[in-house]
């Protein structure tokens, strides 16, 4: 699975694994656009923590799932990037569109 | 510029799976050349976003041949070559502009905007319909700061 899915309520949280490209973006914005579907959350969060490769399809996947969060009111936040992912995240200037978390304890 | 030191080529179809194929095979040619983490990663997310142009725009409609092309020079520098023989870029200054995209919704527009920012020079090359050459440059400082 290149994504897991754990939701709450009001909240849905995606957990992006392995590599991000246009190759495997497809999937994984298949899975998370069910679950946002399915249970209309406020708050989506899409944990990068797990991701070992990330290029701008990335960007495409958080912009894509901004615009659907739009639509039903609700927001995207970005958790946990490591350095490499940080470093495409700040040129895209995506923080404009959703905030970028930082959680101690999942960092290694 | 004087002939390389080292230079591999490769030839792959222009299917998605071989977009993760490409990037590391060039990260591992670049690799002798001792480059820090964060330049080996620079340069496979550059050869990722040239790779996937070939792939979502150049051919499109169809699976085509993508030539890669490594090269190693003095003083530490690698150029990467990667060509398609797809449809071209109309306006490649337009193609350029960071956002711009003919895709909308899930593609950023990014694409040669991480390609600049990533590596030292980028070159692009484009004739419609006879297909695109993005030419990679970057030069591998890794551990020869420390020296």
């Amino acid at each position: 699975m290149p994504v897991v899915i754990e939701t709450s309520q009001d909240e849905v949280k995606a957990i992006i694994q392995g590599e991000l490209d246009h190759h495997n973006a497809g999937a994984i914005r298949k899975s998370i656009d069910e679950s946002v579907e399915r249970l209309r959350p406020k708050l989506l969060k899409i944990d990068f923590s797990q991701v070992s490769f990330m290029d701008s399809s990335g960007i495409g996947l958080i912009m894509g799932r901004y615009n659907t969060m739009q639509l039903i009111g609700g927001e995207v936040e970005v958790d946990n990037p490591p350095p490499a992912i940080e470093k495409i995240l700040k040129i895209s200037g995506i923080q404009k569109l959703a905030k970028i978390i930082k959680t101690e304890e999942e960092q290694k | 510029m004087s002939a390389p030191i080292n230079e591999m080529k490769m030839v792959v179809e222009s299917r998605s799976i071989n977009e993760g194929f490409s990037r590391v095979a060039v990260a591992a040619f670049a690799a002798q050349l001792d480059p820090t983490v964060e330049e080996l990663s620079d340069i496979k997310t550059a050869v990722s976003e040239a790779v996937t142009n070939c792939i979502v725009h150049a051919y499109e409609k169809q699976v085509g041949k993508i030539y890669i092309t490594a090269s190693i020079y003095d003083n530490q520098i690698i150029r990467i070559k990667i060509r398609d023989r797809g449809c071209g870029i109309e306006n490649v200054k337009q193609a350029r502009e960071p956002l711009y995209t003919t895709k909308g919704g899930e593609r950023s527009g990014l694409g040669f905007a991480v390609m600049e920012s990533f590596m030292d020079k980028i070159y692009v090359r484009s004739s419609v319909g006879n297909g695109t050459t993005v030419t990679l440059t970057k030069q591998i400082c890794g551990r020869c700061k420390d020296d």
